[in-house]
Protein backbone atom coordinates (compact mmCIF):
# COMPACT_ATOMS: atom_id res chain seq x y z
CA UNK A 1 0.00 0.00 0.00
CA UNK A 2 2.39 2.70 1.04
CA UNK A 3 4.55 1.26 -1.97
CA UNK A 4 2.01 2.38 -4.24
CA UNK A 5 1.25 5.42 -2.67
CA UNK A 6 5.14 6.76 -3.01
CA UNK A 7 4.81 5.35 -6.63
CA UNK A 8 2.21 7.58 -7.38
CA UNK A 9 3.52 11.01 -5.67
CA UNK A 10 6.94 10.20 -7.41
CA UNK A 11 4.98 10.62 -10.65
CA UNK A 12 2.59 12.81 -9.89
CA UNK A 13 6.00 14.99 -8.65
CA UNK A 14 7.72 14.23 -12.11
CA UNK A 15 4.48 15.14 -13.71
CA UNK A 16 3.98 18.56 -12.19
CA UNK A 17 8.05 19.63 -12.57
CA UNK A 18 7.60 18.48 -16.43
CA UNK A 19 4.25 20.49 -17.16
CA UNK A 20 5.82 23.49 -14.87
CA UNK A 21 8.95 23.30 -16.92
CA UNK A 22 7.18 23.05 -20.32
CA UNK A 23 4.66 25.81 -19.92
CA UNK A 24 7.79 28.43 -18.57
CA UNK A 25 9.71 27.29 -21.56
CA UNK A 26 6.96 28.35 -23.85
CA UNK A 27 7.52 31.72 -26.07
CA UNK A 28 4.31 32.26 -26.84
CA UNK A 29 1.84 32.91 -26.44
CA UNK A 30 1.83 36.18 -24.25
CA UNK A 31 0.03 34.29 -20.80
CA UNK A 32 2.30 31.84 -20.60
CA UNK A 33 4.20 33.45 -17.91
CA UNK A 34 1.36 33.66 -15.66
CA UNK A 35 0.24 30.39 -16.80
CA UNK A 36 3.09 28.73 -15.45
CA UNK A 37 2.14 30.68 -12.20
CA UNK A 38 -0.89 29.75 -11.73
CA UNK A 39 -0.15 26.03 -12.75
CA UNK A 40 2.68 26.14 -9.94
CA UNK A 41 0.50 27.13 -7.67
CA UNK A 42 -2.34 24.73 -8.37
CA UNK A 43 0.67 21.98 -7.41
CA UNK A 44 2.03 23.05 -4.28
CA UNK A 45 -2.27 23.19 -3.50
CA UNK A 46 -2.30 19.59 -4.40
CA UNK A 47 0.73 18.51 -2.87
CA UNK A 48 -0.36 19.96 0.17
CA UNK A 49 -3.49 18.35 0.07
CA UNK A 50 -1.85 14.95 -1.10
CA UNK A 51 1.03 15.45 1.74
CA UNK A 52 -1.35 16.06 4.57
CA UNK A 53 -3.91 13.70 3.96
CA UNK A 54 -1.65 10.99 3.14
CA UNK A 55 1.03 11.51 6.23
CA UNK A 56 -1.99 12.13 8.04
CA UNK A 57 -0.32 15.48 9.54
CA UNK A 58 -2.61 16.95 12.46
CA UNK A 59 -4.96 19.48 12.02
CA UNK A 60 -3.40 21.58 14.29
CA UNK A 61 -0.36 21.71 12.51
CA UNK A 62 -1.39 22.11 9.26
CA UNK A 63 -4.82 22.18 7.84
CA UNK A 64 -5.31 20.70 4.13
CA UNK A 65 -6.38 23.27 1.87
CA UNK A 66 -10.00 21.78 1.22
CA UNK A 67 -10.37 22.07 4.82
CA UNK A 68 -9.40 25.73 4.82
CA UNK A 69 -12.12 26.22 2.19
CA UNK A 70 -14.50 23.96 3.99
CA UNK A 71 -13.81 26.09 6.94
CA UNK A 72 -14.10 29.43 5.33
CA UNK A 73 -17.33 28.79 3.80
CA UNK A 74 -18.77 27.34 7.45
CA UNK A 75 -17.43 30.35 8.82
CA UNK A 76 -18.57 33.19 6.35
CA UNK A 77 -20.40 35.29 8.45
CA UNK A 78 -18.01 35.50 11.18
CA UNK A 79 -14.89 36.49 8.50
CA UNK A 80 -17.46 38.82 6.89
CA UNK A 81 -17.59 40.55 10.49
CA UNK A 82 -14.15 40.46 10.73
CA UNK A 83 -13.43 41.97 7.53
CA UNK A 84 -15.85 44.32 7.45
CA UNK A 85 -14.39 45.65 11.48
CA UNK A 86 -10.80 45.19 10.48
CA UNK A 87 -10.76 46.21 7.02
CA UNK A 88 -14.15 48.81 6.10
CA UNK A 89 -13.52 50.64 9.54
CA UNK A 90 -10.06 50.33 10.84
CA UNK A 91 -7.66 50.09 7.86
CA UNK A 92 -10.07 51.81 5.22
CA UNK A 93 -10.50 55.01 7.59
CA UNK A 94 -6.76 54.82 8.67
CA UNK A 95 -5.35 54.56 5.24
CA UNK A 96 -7.49 57.44 4.26
CA UNK A 97 -7.09 59.78 7.11
CA UNK A 98 -3.57 58.94 7.00
CA UNK A 99 -2.52 59.49 3.30
CA UNK A 100 -4.32 62.45 3.23
CA UNK A 101 -3.07 64.03 6.11
CA UNK A 102 0.45 62.88 4.87
CA UNK A 103 -0.70 64.39 1.34
CA UNK A 104 -2.17 67.96 2.95
CA UNK A 105 0.96 68.41 5.05
CA UNK A 106 3.06 67.80 1.99
CA UNK A 107 1.94 70.52 -0.12
CA UNK A 108 1.39 72.87 2.93
CA UNK A 109 5.09 72.96 3.79
CA UNK A 110 6.12 72.88 -0.38
CA UNK A 111 6.65 76.97 0.59
CA UNK A 112 8.87 76.25 3.54
CA UNK A 113 12.05 74.63 2.47
CA UNK A 114 13.60 75.05 6.68
CA UNK A 115 10.11 72.95 7.76
CA UNK A 116 11.27 70.60 4.93
CA UNK A 117 14.87 69.95 5.55
CA UNK A 118 13.47 69.47 9.22
CA UNK A 119 11.12 66.91 8.58
CA UNK A 120 12.32 64.86 5.46
CA UNK A 121 15.11 62.85 7.44
CA UNK A 122 12.66 62.73 10.62
CA UNK A 123 10.27 61.06 8.66
CA UNK A 124 12.63 58.87 6.31
CA UNK A 125 13.94 57.48 9.56
CA UNK A 126 10.34 56.51 10.82
CA UNK A 127 10.27 53.91 8.07
CA UNK A 128 13.12 51.95 10.77
CA UNK A 129 11.14 52.24 13.75
CA UNK A 130 8.43 49.25 14.62
CA UNK A 131 5.49 51.97 14.77
CA UNK A 132 2.79 49.45 15.14
CA UNK A 133 4.24 49.35 18.55
CA UNK A 134 2.49 52.18 19.35
CA UNK A 135 -0.63 49.66 19.10
CA UNK A 136 -0.57 49.43 23.42
CA UNK A 137 -1.00 53.39 23.75
CA UNK A 138 -3.47 53.41 21.01
CA UNK A 139 -5.97 51.05 22.51
CA UNK A 140 -5.92 53.08 26.08
CA UNK A 141 -6.08 55.89 24.36
CA UNK A 142 -9.01 55.43 22.02
CA UNK A 143 -10.18 52.05 23.49
CA UNK A 144 -10.80 48.67 22.63
CA UNK A 145 -13.05 49.36 19.38
CA UNK A 146 -12.02 50.21 15.58
CA UNK A 147 -10.83 53.76 16.26
CA UNK A 148 -7.70 52.42 18.44
CA UNK A 149 -6.25 50.78 15.04
CA UNK A 150 -7.24 53.64 13.46
CA UNK A 151 -5.26 55.51 14.65
CA UNK A 152 -2.10 53.36 14.57
CA UNK A 153 -3.16 53.10 10.90
CA UNK A 154 -3.15 56.94 10.54
CA UNK A 155 0.48 57.08 12.18
CA UNK A 156 1.61 54.18 10.08
CA UNK A 157 0.96 55.66 6.48
CA UNK A 158 1.20 59.36 7.30
CA UNK A 159 5.24 59.21 7.09
CA UNK A 160 5.52 57.35 3.47
CA UNK A 161 2.40 59.74 1.90
CA UNK A 162 4.64 62.71 3.23
CA UNK A 163 8.05 61.67 1.81
CA UNK A 164 6.25 60.91 -1.40
CA UNK A 165 4.73 63.92 -1.85
CA UNK A 166 7.39 65.90 -1.20
CA UNK A 167 9.46 63.95 -3.37
CA UNK A 168 6.80 64.12 -6.11
CA UNK A 169 6.54 68.06 -5.67
CA UNK A 170 10.56 68.14 -6.21
CA UNK A 171 10.13 65.64 -9.57
CA UNK A 172 8.90 68.56 -11.95
CA UNK A 173 11.55 68.71 -14.54
CA UNK A 174 13.32 72.68 -14.56
CA UNK A 175 12.13 73.44 -18.40
CA UNK A 176 8.47 72.91 -17.82
CA UNK A 177 9.42 75.12 -14.84
CA UNK A 178 10.66 78.06 -16.39
CA UNK A 179 7.99 77.64 -18.90
CA UNK A 180 5.20 78.05 -16.22
CA UNK A 181 6.88 80.76 -14.83
CA UNK A 182 7.63 82.67 -18.71
CA UNK A 183 4.05 82.13 -18.62
CA UNK A 184 3.50 84.35 -15.47
CA UNK A 185 1.92 81.59 -13.98
CA UNK A 186 0.97 81.91 -9.79
CA UNK A 187 2.35 79.60 -7.47
CA UNK A 188 -1.06 77.54 -7.16
CA UNK A 189 -1.23 77.50 -10.97
CA UNK A 190 1.98 75.53 -11.13
CA UNK A 191 1.30 73.83 -8.78
CA UNK A 192 -2.01 72.46 -9.90
CA UNK A 193 -0.97 72.26 -13.58
CA UNK A 194 1.99 71.00 -13.40
CA UNK A 195 3.78 70.02 -10.34
CA UNK A 196 0.81 67.92 -8.73
CA UNK A 197 0.37 66.01 -12.22
CA UNK A 198 3.99 65.05 -11.75
CA UNK A 199 3.76 64.34 -8.49
CA UNK A 200 0.93 61.73 -9.30
CA UNK A 201 3.49 58.39 -9.80
CA UNK A 202 5.09 59.02 -6.46
CA UNK A 203 1.65 59.26 -4.82
CA UNK A 204 0.09 56.46 -6.29
CA UNK A 205 3.40 54.62 -5.10
CA UNK A 206 3.10 55.61 -2.14
CA UNK A 207 -0.81 54.74 -1.54
CA UNK A 208 -0.04 51.53 -2.72
CA UNK A 209 2.84 50.97 -0.32
CA UNK A 210 0.37 52.44 2.21
CA UNK A 211 -2.25 49.86 1.81
CA UNK A 212 0.11 46.85 2.76
CA UNK A 213 1.03 48.74 6.08
CA UNK A 214 -2.08 49.30 7.03
CA UNK A 215 -3.48 45.97 6.91
CA UNK A 216 -0.49 44.82 8.63
CA UNK A 217 -0.97 47.40 11.09
CA UNK A 218 -4.43 47.01 11.28
CA UNK A 219 -4.42 43.14 12.32
CA UNK A 220 -1.37 43.45 14.58
CA UNK A 221 -2.57 45.97 16.44
CA UNK A 222 -5.69 43.66 17.24
CA UNK A 223 -3.50 41.14 18.46
CA UNK A 224 -2.89 44.30 21.53
CA UNK A 225 -6.72 44.14 22.07
CA UNK A 226 -9.19 44.25 20.41
CA UNK A 227 -13.15 43.64 20.77
CA UNK A 228 -14.24 39.97 20.04
CA UNK A 229 -14.39 40.60 16.29
CA UNK A 230 -11.98 41.73 13.64
CA UNK A 231 -9.08 39.25 11.14
CA UNK A 232 -6.32 40.12 14.07
CA UNK A 233 -8.75 38.75 16.94
CA UNK A 234 -9.77 35.90 14.77
CA UNK A 235 -6.05 35.17 14.09
CA UNK A 236 -4.66 35.00 17.58
CA UNK A 237 -7.61 33.64 19.15
CA UNK A 238 -8.40 30.90 16.96
CA UNK A 239 -4.15 30.00 16.72
CA UNK A 240 -4.59 29.93 20.56
CA UNK A 241 -7.56 27.60 20.39
CA UNK A 242 -5.85 25.53 17.90
CA UNK A 243 -8.59 25.81 15.43
CA UNK A 244 -5.86 26.06 12.59
CA UNK A 245 -8.27 26.10 9.43
CA UNK A 246 -9.94 29.40 10.55
CA UNK A 247 -6.87 31.14 11.11
CA UNK A 248 -5.86 30.32 7.65
CA UNK A 249 -8.97 31.40 6.63
CA UNK A 250 -8.97 34.51 8.01
CA UNK A 251 -5.35 35.12 6.10
CA UNK A 252 -7.01 34.11 3.26
CA UNK A 253 -9.61 37.01 3.71
CA UNK A 254 -6.54 39.25 4.35
CA UNK A 255 -4.07 38.04 1.50
CA UNK A 256 -6.83 38.62 -1.07
CA UNK A 257 -8.14 41.61 0.50
CA UNK A 258 -4.05 43.24 0.02
CA UNK A 259 -4.21 42.00 -3.62
CA UNK A 260 -7.44 43.32 -4.64
CA UNK A 261 -6.18 46.41 -2.97
CA UNK A 262 -3.06 46.68 -5.01
CA UNK A 263 -5.01 45.71 -8.07
CA UNK A 264 -7.29 48.70 -7.80
CA UNK A 265 -4.75 50.75 -7.40
CA UNK A 266 -2.65 49.55 -9.93
CA UNK A 267 -5.66 50.61 -12.31
CA UNK A 268 -5.98 54.01 -10.73
CA UNK A 269 -2.07 54.53 -11.72
CA UNK A 270 -2.80 54.11 -14.86
CA UNK A 271 -5.87 56.32 -14.99
CA UNK A 272 -4.12 59.06 -13.53
CA UNK A 273 -0.78 58.94 -14.84
CA UNK A 274 -0.94 57.11 -18.23
CA UNK A 275 1.81 59.87 -19.82
CA UNK A 276 4.25 57.90 -17.28
CA UNK A 277 7.01 56.19 -18.87
CA UNK A 278 6.64 53.68 -16.73
CA UNK A 279 2.93 53.04 -17.05
CA UNK A 280 3.73 53.31 -21.08
CA UNK A 281 6.17 50.98 -21.22
CA UNK A 282 3.90 48.54 -19.97
CA UNK B 1 31.61 69.23 6.90
CA UNK B 2 31.52 72.84 7.15
CA UNK B 3 29.59 75.24 9.21
CA UNK B 4 27.14 76.54 6.36
CA UNK B 5 26.40 72.60 5.88
CA UNK B 6 25.84 71.91 9.39
CA UNK B 7 23.51 74.78 10.17
CA UNK B 8 21.66 73.37 6.54
CA UNK B 9 20.80 70.06 7.80
CA UNK B 10 21.38 70.17 11.37
CA UNK B 11 19.63 73.61 12.77
CA UNK B 12 16.16 72.18 10.67
CA UNK B 13 16.11 68.96 12.13
CA UNK B 14 16.79 70.13 15.76
CA UNK B 15 14.34 72.93 15.17
CA UNK B 16 11.56 70.18 14.16
CA UNK B 17 12.72 67.86 16.96
CA UNK B 18 12.74 70.73 19.81
CA UNK B 19 8.99 71.68 18.41
CA UNK B 20 8.33 67.85 19.04
CA UNK B 21 9.36 68.29 22.36
CA UNK B 22 7.51 70.75 23.24
CA UNK B 23 4.21 69.80 21.72
CA UNK B 24 4.66 66.54 24.00
CA UNK B 25 5.20 68.64 26.98
CA UNK B 26 1.85 70.76 25.89
CA UNK B 27 0.34 67.09 25.02
CA UNK B 28 1.13 65.78 28.82
CA UNK B 29 -0.75 69.06 30.01
CA UNK B 30 -3.85 68.94 28.00
CA UNK B 31 -4.49 64.78 28.19
CA UNK B 32 -3.36 64.68 32.02
CA UNK B 33 -5.66 67.68 32.87
CA UNK B 34 -8.31 66.23 34.15
CA UNK B 35 -6.75 62.94 35.83
CA UNK B 36 -4.20 65.38 37.42
CA UNK B 37 -7.24 67.48 38.74
CA UNK B 38 -9.12 64.62 39.96
CA UNK B 39 -6.42 62.30 41.25
CA UNK B 40 -3.71 64.75 42.80
CA UNK B 41 -5.24 68.04 43.07
CA UNK B 42 -8.42 66.97 45.02
CA UNK B 43 -7.23 67.22 47.96
CA UNK B 44 -5.54 70.64 47.61
CA UNK B 45 -7.93 73.15 47.24
CA UNK B 46 -6.68 76.52 45.70
CA UNK B 47 -3.99 75.13 43.12
CA UNK B 48 -3.10 77.06 40.34
CA UNK B 49 -1.88 76.46 36.90
CA UNK B 50 1.60 76.32 37.98
CA UNK B 51 0.62 73.08 40.78
CA UNK B 52 -1.74 72.01 37.29
CA UNK B 53 0.97 71.73 35.04
CA UNK B 54 4.01 70.29 37.33
CA UNK B 55 1.18 68.06 38.57
CA UNK B 56 0.23 66.99 34.86
CA UNK B 57 4.22 65.94 34.27
CA UNK B 58 4.49 63.73 37.15
CA UNK B 59 1.79 61.30 37.22
CA UNK B 60 1.86 58.66 38.45
CA UNK B 61 -0.06 56.42 35.63
CA UNK B 62 -0.23 59.53 33.16
CA UNK B 63 -2.47 58.96 29.66
CA UNK B 64 0.54 60.25 28.50
CA UNK B 65 3.98 60.91 29.62
CA UNK B 66 6.07 63.64 29.46
CA UNK B 67 9.24 63.15 28.07
CA UNK B 68 11.61 63.41 31.04
CA UNK B 69 9.43 60.63 32.52
CA UNK B 70 9.81 58.49 30.03
CA UNK B 71 13.79 59.38 29.91
CA UNK B 72 14.08 58.57 33.33
CA UNK B 73 12.08 55.53 33.13
CA UNK B 74 14.38 54.54 30.83
CA UNK B 75 18.06 55.56 32.84
CA UNK B 76 16.08 53.42 35.98
CA UNK B 77 15.16 50.22 33.94
CA UNK B 78 18.37 50.25 32.06
CA UNK B 79 21.05 51.06 34.87
CA UNK B 80 19.55 49.94 38.19
CA UNK B 81 19.67 46.81 37.20
CA UNK B 82 22.18 43.50 36.12
CA UNK B 83 22.38 43.76 32.32
CA UNK B 84 21.08 39.54 32.87
CA UNK B 85 18.18 40.30 34.83
CA UNK B 86 14.96 40.62 33.34
CA UNK B 87 14.02 43.88 35.14
CA UNK B 88 16.22 45.44 32.92
CA UNK B 89 15.16 46.86 29.38
CA UNK B 90 18.45 46.54 28.48
CA UNK B 91 18.11 42.30 28.32
CA UNK B 92 14.81 42.57 26.68
CA UNK B 93 16.24 44.49 23.57
CA UNK B 94 18.91 42.31 23.45
CA UNK B 95 16.66 39.15 23.28
CA UNK B 96 14.62 41.17 20.44
CA UNK B 97 17.70 42.46 18.56
CA UNK B 98 19.09 38.43 18.64
CA UNK B 99 16.15 37.20 16.90
CA UNK B 100 15.99 39.86 14.38
CA UNK B 101 19.92 39.68 13.65
CA UNK B 102 19.64 35.33 13.48
CA UNK B 103 16.44 36.20 11.26
CA UNK B 104 17.63 38.68 9.34
CA UNK B 105 20.74 36.74 8.41
CA UNK B 106 19.49 33.29 7.69
CA UNK B 107 16.48 35.00 5.53
CA UNK B 108 18.94 37.29 3.58
CA UNK B 109 21.07 34.16 2.22
CA UNK B 110 17.74 32.19 1.93
CA UNK B 111 17.01 35.01 -0.38
CA UNK B 112 20.22 35.55 -2.36
CA UNK B 113 20.18 31.64 -2.97
CA UNK B 114 16.80 32.04 -4.05
CA UNK B 115 17.14 34.96 -6.39
CA UNK B 116 20.58 33.24 -7.90
CA UNK B 117 18.66 30.49 -8.61
CA UNK B 118 15.35 32.76 -10.39
CA UNK B 119 18.36 34.14 -12.52
CA UNK B 120 19.70 31.03 -13.36
CA UNK B 121 16.30 29.24 -14.36
CA UNK B 122 13.49 30.45 -16.49
CA UNK B 123 10.99 27.56 -14.71
CA UNK B 124 11.52 29.33 -11.21
CA UNK B 125 11.43 32.69 -12.53
CA UNK B 126 8.04 32.15 -14.46
CA UNK B 127 6.61 29.66 -11.81
CA UNK B 128 7.89 31.43 -8.73
CA UNK B 129 8.69 35.05 -8.85
CA UNK B 130 5.21 36.14 -9.42
CA UNK B 131 4.28 34.74 -6.03
CA UNK B 132 7.10 36.28 -4.15
CA UNK B 133 6.59 39.66 -5.99
CA UNK B 134 2.77 39.06 -4.85
CA UNK B 135 3.67 38.18 -1.64
CA UNK B 136 4.66 41.66 -0.93
CA UNK B 137 0.55 43.34 -1.36
CA UNK B 138 -0.07 40.70 1.28
CA UNK B 139 0.22 41.19 5.06
CA UNK B 140 2.57 38.11 5.62
CA UNK B 141 3.27 39.13 8.85
CA UNK B 142 -0.13 37.99 9.66
CA UNK B 143 0.93 34.24 9.62
CA UNK B 144 3.44 35.02 12.40
CA UNK B 145 1.03 32.84 15.03
CA UNK B 146 0.74 29.89 12.32
CA UNK B 147 4.21 29.71 12.46
CA UNK B 148 4.71 30.27 16.24
CA UNK B 149 2.01 27.08 17.10
CA UNK B 150 3.84 25.01 14.26
CA UNK B 151 7.31 25.59 15.92
CA UNK B 152 6.23 25.37 19.24
CA UNK B 153 4.15 21.87 18.44
CA UNK B 154 7.35 20.71 16.97
CA UNK B 155 9.19 21.31 19.99
CA UNK B 156 10.90 24.61 19.17
CA UNK B 157 11.30 27.27 21.93
CA UNK B 158 13.17 30.64 22.51
CA UNK B 159 14.65 32.22 19.79
CA UNK B 160 14.05 30.19 16.67
CA UNK B 161 10.31 30.55 16.40
CA UNK B 162 11.27 34.27 16.59
CA UNK B 163 14.23 34.19 14.32
CA UNK B 164 11.71 32.14 11.61
CA UNK B 165 9.12 34.90 11.90
CA UNK B 166 11.91 37.57 10.84
CA UNK B 167 13.95 35.30 8.40
CA UNK B 168 10.37 34.69 6.39
CA UNK B 169 9.80 38.87 6.83
CA UNK B 170 13.20 39.64 5.43
CA UNK B 171 13.19 37.05 2.70
CA UNK B 172 10.94 38.80 0.35
CA UNK B 173 12.45 42.17 0.09
CA UNK B 174 15.64 40.37 -0.63
CA UNK B 175 14.78 38.35 -3.04
CA UNK B 176 12.57 40.64 -5.27
CA UNK B 177 15.92 43.34 -5.08
CA UNK B 178 18.48 40.53 -5.77
CA UNK B 179 16.37 39.05 -8.63
CA UNK B 180 16.15 42.93 -9.79
CA UNK B 181 20.18 43.84 -9.19
CA UNK B 182 21.54 40.38 -10.43
CA UNK B 183 19.74 40.73 -13.91
CA UNK B 184 21.16 44.76 -13.95
CA UNK B 185 24.23 44.06 -15.60
CA UNK B 186 24.25 44.84 -19.67
CA UNK B 187 23.99 42.95 -22.18
CA UNK B 188 27.34 43.88 -23.38
CA UNK B 189 29.24 43.12 -20.46
CA UNK B 190 27.66 39.46 -20.02
CA UNK B 191 28.79 39.14 -23.93
CA UNK B 192 32.16 39.97 -23.18
CA UNK B 193 32.38 37.81 -19.87
CA UNK B 194 31.10 35.02 -22.81
CA UNK B 195 33.95 35.78 -24.99
CA UNK B 196 36.16 34.94 -22.05
CA UNK B 197 34.11 31.61 -21.61
CA UNK B 198 33.59 32.42 -18.22
CA UNK B 199 31.60 29.76 -16.22
CA UNK B 200 28.15 31.07 -15.47
CA UNK B 201 29.94 30.56 -11.56
CA UNK B 202 32.42 32.89 -12.80
CA UNK B 203 29.70 35.53 -14.26
CA UNK B 204 27.62 35.43 -11.40
CA UNK B 205 30.59 35.99 -8.77
CA UNK B 206 32.42 38.52 -10.93
CA UNK B 207 29.41 40.21 -12.76
CA UNK B 208 26.56 39.76 -11.36
CA UNK B 209 26.86 40.07 -7.60
CA UNK B 210 28.72 43.03 -7.54
CA UNK B 211 25.76 44.49 -9.72
CA UNK B 212 23.74 43.69 -7.94
CA UNK B 213 25.18 45.28 -4.43
CA UNK B 214 23.77 48.55 -5.07
CA UNK B 215 19.92 47.33 -5.39
CA UNK B 216 20.81 44.65 -1.89
CA UNK B 217 21.49 47.40 0.18
CA UNK B 218 18.23 49.43 0.20
CA UNK B 219 16.54 45.98 0.33
CA UNK B 220 18.58 44.96 3.57
CA UNK B 221 17.77 48.47 5.37
CA UNK B 222 13.77 47.36 4.39
CA UNK B 223 14.30 43.94 5.43
CA UNK B 224 15.74 44.47 9.06
CA UNK B 225 13.20 47.11 9.72
CA UNK B 226 10.41 44.46 8.84
CA UNK B 227 12.95 41.44 10.72
CA UNK B 228 12.25 43.56 14.00
CA UNK B 229 8.59 44.04 13.26
CA UNK B 230 8.68 40.39 13.03
CA UNK B 231 10.43 39.23 15.96
CA UNK B 232 8.54 41.82 18.49
CA UNK B 233 5.17 40.55 16.92
CA UNK B 234 6.76 36.94 18.02
CA UNK B 235 6.76 38.43 21.45
CA UNK B 236 3.40 38.81 22.25
CA UNK B 237 1.52 35.59 22.19
CA UNK B 238 1.31 33.67 25.28
CA UNK B 239 4.34 32.44 26.87
CA UNK B 240 6.74 35.64 25.92
CA UNK B 241 8.54 36.08 28.66
CA UNK B 242 11.43 38.23 27.31
CA UNK B 243 11.97 40.90 24.78
CA UNK B 244 10.80 44.46 23.81
CA UNK B 245 7.25 42.89 22.75
CA UNK B 246 6.78 41.40 25.65
CA UNK B 247 7.19 44.40 27.74
CA UNK B 248 4.87 46.25 25.66
CA UNK B 249 2.29 43.62 26.25
CA UNK B 250 2.83 43.44 30.26
CA UNK B 251 2.84 47.00 29.85
CA UNK B 252 -0.31 47.35 28.13
CA UNK B 253 -1.99 45.25 30.33
CA UNK B 254 -1.09 46.68 33.96
CA UNK B 255 -1.69 49.88 32.94
CA UNK B 256 2.38 51.09 33.48
CA UNK B 257 1.79 53.59 30.66
CA UNK B 258 5.52 54.79 31.23
CA UNK B 259 7.13 51.47 30.59
CA UNK B 260 4.88 51.04 27.70
CA UNK B 261 6.96 54.58 26.23
CA UNK B 262 9.81 53.19 27.37
CA UNK B 263 9.87 50.04 25.80
CA UNK B 264 8.67 51.86 22.32
CA UNK B 265 11.44 54.62 22.51
CA UNK B 266 13.86 51.67 23.07
CA UNK B 267 12.35 49.72 20.52
CA UNK B 268 12.34 52.76 17.68
CA UNK B 269 15.74 53.56 18.89
CA UNK B 270 17.29 49.49 18.17
CA UNK B 271 15.10 49.86 15.01
CA UNK B 272 17.67 53.29 14.33
CA UNK B 273 20.54 51.25 15.18
CA UNK B 274 20.15 48.40 13.02
CA UNK B 275 19.40 50.35 9.73
CA UNK B 276 22.30 52.38 10.91
CA UNK B 277 24.89 49.06 11.12
CA UNK B 278 23.39 48.32 7.89
CA UNK B 279 23.92 51.49 6.50
CA UNK B 280 27.66 51.16 7.80
CA UNK B 281 27.89 47.66 6.25
CA UNK B 282 26.81 49.43 3.28
CA UNK B 283 29.41 52.22 3.06
CA UNK B 284 32.17 49.76 3.92
CA UNK B 285 31.31 47.50 1.38
CA UNK B 286 30.40 49.84 -1.42
CA UNK B 287 33.31 51.65 -1.13
CA UNK B 288 35.67 49.02 -1.70
CA UNK B 289 34.00 49.09 -5.21
CA UNK B 290 36.01 50.35 -7.95
CA UNK B 291 33.60 52.97 -9.18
Amino acid sequence: MTATLWLLSALALVLAVWSVRRLAALETPRWAGSASAVLFGGWVLFFWQAGVTAFEVPRVLLPAPLAIAQSLWDHAATLGRDFVQTVLKAVLFGWVLGSALGFAVGVAIDRLPFLQRGLLPVASLTSTVPLVAVAPIMVMWFGFEWQSKAAVVVLMTFFPMLVATLAGLQAAGRIERELMHSYAASYTRTLLDLRLPCAVPFIVSALKVNATLALIGAIVAEFFGSPTVGLGFRISTEAAKMNMALVWGAIVVAAVTGSLAYALLVRLERRLAFWHPSVRSR
Amino acid sequence: MGIRVAMNRVLPVATVLAALLLLWYAGAVGLNASGAIERVLSNQPGWTTADLVAATWAMERPVLPAPHQVALDLWHSTVDWPLDSPRNLLYHAAVTAQSTLVGFVLGTLLGMLLAAAIVHSRTLDRALLPWIVASQTVPVLAIAPIVLVILGSLGFSGVAPKAAIAMYLCFFPVTVAMVQGLRSPQRIETELLHTYAATRLQALWMLRLPAALPFLFPSLRVAIAAGLVGAMVAELPTGAQAGLGARLLTGSYYGNTVGIWSALVLSALLGLGLTAAVAGVERLVLQRRPA
